[in-house]
């Protein structure tokens, strides 16, 4: 395998974006019928090198050589749902037109590839699944040979996961070069034939991926970073009911959900969860759920629900309480009152007068905690509280999170990511096709991977 | 008058009176398919209309199209220069250039006319007769015997059609109009895509403008197309976007509009004319109310090409 | 429309933008002039002579239809901060009209004091009334106020031609307007003889609450949030967005159909056929000149009723016709919509 050539060469990139250096002196070679696996925390550089070997920004120093077309499918779905997926390959392949015979065109790459998709289904109307499948199929439709999967199982449960890692496998075996950038070291562990770790932006560990385990992937991408902060919580269950959860939410016994629980939901995409969140949070109606006590959301989409970009920070935490405020707005207070929850929640990059967009991902995180929190509500809700924080932003989420449990709130967590819910859980619901049941906590993964699916456990 | 003479005077009328409202909307659907919506389109109408009449002062119809399709195409431009180059609201920026429409054909016929107007005598379109078809009983006179701007009107239907859905410029247009960031990201010249399709619509704005002017009123008037353009935005949205929707609400917009005539000459004297002008206008708000929720705009209409939706 | 909102609170008005725009559109229009043919340099003399060139000018023609532009831009900018549209202010000021003719036709008994309230009244039911099928079909249907308000403008434009030749048609009725309302629900002049009236007072009044409203009242931040983020301000901030944008709607309307009613009880006293030359359009470009804040949409509203006042004695003086105003407000939107969009 080592004989053929690469098909994509990166050599000696460094990259900053203003002052903040973001890659440096990185080199990554990916051959046909390999993949290659990309790991490192959030921000430890992976996209900006990935984007750099796309072409989509040039970098400062170094070189690339392609010698095939590259193609990146991205986390994020960029099909369009009101095409169809014949429409979607087309656009993607540069085809003139998704009619008639683009349809033929989009069954024969189907059928090649082996893709359960029918080119006439309009994708707003598939599953998550298969809309990630569309997306591969869109890259292989521009005759790429070298694919860079960016984390293209967060949104799939696990025996999902499992069809995906082989599909991949399929496709480099054809020929392919495949770049899988992730950070489960389980998946990249059982497909990847070689490994690149960058931390900070810097290549850590770079060779094949026979003798690596997790321990030193793990290591590697982590290094020194501190573990999480240590937060005595009481025992489950212990505390004041704050949610009850009843039929037609839950087959059987009613779940009572108390103060001092941090209450992890793990489902697919589309189960259900959204609402369930919601109705906890006192957002909107849904049969089987009641709460007592006031409460409090943590957003999913921090720029679009939790933030407005262009308002001050003190707009942004009077936005959350003046439904209920008084009539005449007293600024002078409030400015203190938003200068104190800087400080309190360590905010960086802003003051009370700057605008919300100015500030990073992780300190708008915090600035919303810091606000949620601070009404000290009885029950917190948090929809993926870390998506796209660093790993010290997210230790610190955590630890906030299990603070406001430890100090009375009924804590809710929902995140994509199966192994956060898990370790930041003490207690474990999984919900399928709107119907939540609890497991034990030390549940293996692959069984709450199953309940997730609906398969009986 | 006999019941069948009436019948066919209303329907040949409908026609007349939907063609330039027809070419309007159809222009208007390829804009709004790539995300432009253009509250300009009246004032690209206008423009076409004082374009033609222009022409038609010098004593040609065809100088007069041309200066019709120039003046949508202007207004068109100035619409995608400020909205979609300049990334400036598009519904405040369309409601802008039908103002500069209205003041500079203003300006221009009166330099152009004097203060006595355009008068009667243009060289206008007048209706063509198409051999065989025009024969037919009924349909024939109603379908067959109007304007050449009609029938122009007639095939821009499959044109229109066959455009959006058959052509890679179509697909990329909608793309550009559905969600622009994955148009860029497929490659899609997103920005020049959106300013084509608002430039088509400008045209074809201008050509129901000229339409207005040379086969129906015969001269130019300030702020003759009152609404027309508006209206024509009603007409996409009944219409579903599509173009086959909208030649048949341009129809129904057409009828509205003839109702006067047949109103006139059946002598229903009781109801006050005013409500037969402002029927159209009704017309469009129930028909809005009616549409809204079976069909969906682009997704990514009057939004600018780097917005979140 | 967060394009141009300006969203730091109590944001003062750039003075340098605004004066610019204007004289830039100015510029414009006397270019295009030149080029069609038009003595640009006479049609200049004319419109400084009629804006501003005398204490007439002044305080009977640049004021008088500085007062409804005022209102009419307030109308637009309160909506426009809250996110909405109303294209329509051109139909709630006729129906305004309308409501406070007929009002002031019917008060000849009554004393000043309440015959004025209750024209001006009139005006604010009517104009608010106008908006309530678009503000109805947002909320149950969906359909963006941008169309519908547009459309309902000629429908009111019907509406008033059916009114003056129908049942407020004048007594003798050869002509298409209604008799002079009654001599108390006239406002009164200012400076006598001096045609500046009381609405400009009333208008001014206007601004300076709603100004406080936006800086300091939570009814003003909500209808910010609103504008600024409805998925923000429903997430976050819990607030029944539709009913905010329902809420302005109506005032909108309300202001503007109150443009509408001191024309009728400040100008013209009676009903017209035609009684705006377009003051709810030219209302967008003084609305985005101020930036949508009150402070500067009191100063837009009078560069823009000396603007109308020029106007008029540019075609009676030059022979430029009115309309050609219309090129300026063009040129001051677009301008000011690229000088405030949002950058990113």
């Amino acid at each position: 395998m080592s004989a053929r050539p690469p098909l994509l060469t990166l050599s000696h990139i460094s990259h900053h974006f203003g002052a903040a250096p973001v890659l440096d002196d990185v080199s990554l070679a990916v051959r046909a019928g390999e993949v290659h696996a990309l790991l490192g925390e959030n921000g430890a550089g992976k996209t900006t090198l990935m984007r750099i070997a796309t072409g989509a920004i040039a970098a400062r120093d170094g070189s690339v050589a392609r010698e095939a077309p590259v193609a990146m499918v991205h986390q994020h779905f960029t099909s369009i749902p009101a095409f169809t997926v014949a429409e979607n390959l087309a656009l993607a392949a540069g085809w003139p037109h998704g009619g008639p015979r683009g349809r033929d065109r989009a069954a024969e790459l189907i059928a090649r590839i082996g893709l359960p998709l029918d080119p006439t289904a309009r994708v707003d109307g598939l599953s998550v699944q298969l809309r990630q499948r569309l997306e591969i199929a869109q890259a292989l439709a521009t005759s790429a040979r070298v694919l860079l999967l960016d984390e293209p199982t967060a949104v799939l449960a696990p025996r999902e996961v499992a069809e995906l890692l082989s599909l991949v496998r399929r496709l480099a075996a054809e020929g392919a070069a495949i770049v899988l950038i992730s950070h489960k070291l389980a998946e990249v562990l059982e497909v990847a034939d070689t490994v690149t770790v960058l931390r900070a932006g810097r290549v850590t560990l770079h060779g094949p991926m026979a003798g690596q385990t997790a321990a030193s992937l793990s290591e590697a991408m982590i290094g020194g970073a501190m573990p999480p902060r240590e937060v005595t919580l009481p025992a489950p269950g212990g505390g004041e009911p704050r949610v009850r959860l009843g039929p037609p939410l839950v087959a059987d016994a009613p779940l009572v959900l108390h103060s001092g629980d941090v209450v992890g939901i793990a489902a697919i995409e589309g189960n259900g969860q959204r609402d369930l969140l919601r109705a906890i949070a006192g957002h909107r109606a849904l049969a089987g759920v009641e709460v007592e006590g006031t409460t409090g959301l943590v957003p999913e989409d921090r720029g679009l629900e939790g933030l407005i970009g262009g308002f001050t920070l003190t707009e942004n935490l009077l936005l959350a309480e003046v439904r209920d405020g008084p009539a005449w707005l007293g600024w002078g207070a409030l400015e203190e009152r938003t200068a104190t929850l800087l400080t309190r929640w360590d905010v960086r990059g802003g003051t009370p007068r700057s605008a919300a967009r100015a500030l990073s991902g992780g300190n708008q995180q915090k600035f919303i905690l810091g606000r949620t929190l601070g009404q000290a509500p009885d029950v917190v809700v948090a929809e993926d509280p870390t998506r796209g924080l660093d790993v010290a932003a997210t230790a610190e989420v955590h630890a906030r999170l299990r603070t406001a449990a430890a100090e009375g709130a009924c804590v809710v967590v929902h995140a994509s990511d199966l192994d956060e819910v898990r370790s930041l859980a003490t207690r474990l619901l999984v919900m399928h096709e709107g119907v939540v049941r609890e497991l034990p906590r030390d549940t293996p993964r692959a069984s709450v991977g199953d309940a997730m699916l609906g398969l009986p456990a | 008058m006999s019941d069948d003479a009436i019948l066919i005077g209303f329907g040949a009328a409908t026609v007349r009176v939907a063609t330039p409202l027809l070419l309007a909307a159809l222009g208007e659907t390829v804009s709004e398919r790539g995300g432009v919506l253009n509250l300009g389109i009246e004032g690209a109408m206008l423009g076409g209309a004082l374009g033609a009449a222009v022409g038609a002062a010098q004593g040609s119809a065809v100088v007069g199209l041309a200066l019709a399709v120039a003046a949508g195409l202007v207004a068109a431009l100035l619409l995608a220069a400020v909205s979609v180059w300049g990334r400036a609201d598009q519904i405040i920026a369309g409601t802008a250039v039908t103002l500069a429409a209205v003041g500079v054909t203003g300006l221009v016929a009166q330099r152009t006319f004097g203060s006595a107007g355009a008068g009667l005598e243009l060289a206008t379109l007048q209706p063509v007769e198409v051999p065989l078809l025009g024969a037919i009983p009924v349909v024939g006179p109603v379908l067959f015997r109007q304007s050449l701007l009609t029938y122009l009107g007639y095939l821009l239907i499959p044109l229109t059609w066959w455009l959006l859905y058959r052509t890679r410029f179509g697909l990329e247009l909608r793309a550009s109009g559905e969600a622009p960031t994955s148009a860029r990201a497929a490659g899609v010249a997103v920005r020049w895509r959106r300013t084509a399709g608002a430039l088509l619509g400008g045209a074809l704005a201008g050509l129901g403008g000229a339409s207005l002017v040379l086969a129906q009123v015969g001269t130019f008037t300030e702020k003759m197309t009152a609404g027309r353009g508006f209206i024509a935005i009603a007409i996409v949205v009944l219409g579903r976007w599509h173009p086959g929707g909208v030649a048949l609400a341009a129809l129904l917009f057409g009828a509205a509009t003839a109702l006067q005539y047949l109103v006139q000459a059946s002598g229903l004297g009781g109801v006050p004319w005013q409500l037969l002008l402002a029927l159209p206008y009704l017309l469009a708000l129930v028909a809005l109310a009616s549409a809204v929720g079976r069909a969906r705009a682009p997704a990514g209409l009057a939004r600018d090409d780097q917005e979140e939706s | 429309m967060n394009t141009t909102v300006v969203s730091r609170r109590a944001a003062v008005p750039d003075l340098v933008l605004t004066l610019g725009a204007f004289l830039l559109g100015l510029a414009l229009l006397l270019a295009f002039l030149s080029v069609a043919g038009f003595d640009a340099a006479a049609g200049l003399a004319a419109l400084w002579r009629g804006a501003f060139g005398s204490r007439y000018a002044l305080l009977s023609a640049t004021l008088v239809p500085a007062a409804p532009l005022l209102l009419l831009g307030l109308a637009f900018a309160l909506a426009a901060r809250a996110g909405a549209l109303n294209i329509g202010m051109e139909g709630q000021f006729a129906m305004g009209a309308i409501g406070a003719t007929w009002v002031g036709l019917a008060v000849g008994g009554w004393s000043p004091l309440l015959a004025i309230p209750a024209v001006l009244a009139a005006g604010l039911v009517a104009g608010a009334a106008w908006i309530v099928v678009p503000v109805v079909l947002r909320w149950r249907f969906g359909v963006t106020e941008v169309i519908s308000t547009l459309l309902l403008n000629f429908v009111a434009e019907a509406a008033v031609s059916w009114a003056v030749t129908g049942p407020l048609q004048e007594a003798s009725r050869s002509y298409p307007q209604s008799d002079p309302i009654a001599m108390s629900a006239r406002l009164p002049r200012l400076l006598p003889p001096d045609r500046v009236h009381l609405g400009f007072v009333v208008a001014l009044a206007i601004a300076a609450v709603l100004w406080v409203i936006l800086a300091r009242h939570r009814l003003g931040f909500v209808w910010r949030a609103v504008g600024a983020s409805p998925r923000a301000a429903t997430v976050t901030g819990r607030l029944p967005v539709e009913r905010v944008a329902a809420t302005v709607l109506l005032l909108s309307g309300a202001l503007a159909g109150l443009g509408g009613a001191i024309e009728v009880s400040g100008v013209s006293a009676a009903l017209y056929q035609n009684l705006s030359p377009g003051y709810g359009f030219t209302a967008i470009a003084v609305a985005l000149l101020g930036r949508l804040h009150p402070a500067g949409i009191v100063v837009a509203a009078i560069l823009f009723g000396a603007l109308q006042a020029g106007a008029g004695a540019m075609q009676r003086d030059a022979g430029i016709p009115a309309v050609a105003v219309h090129v300026v407000q063009a040129v001051v939107i677009l301008v000011m919509l690229l000088a405030t969009r949002r950058r990113g």
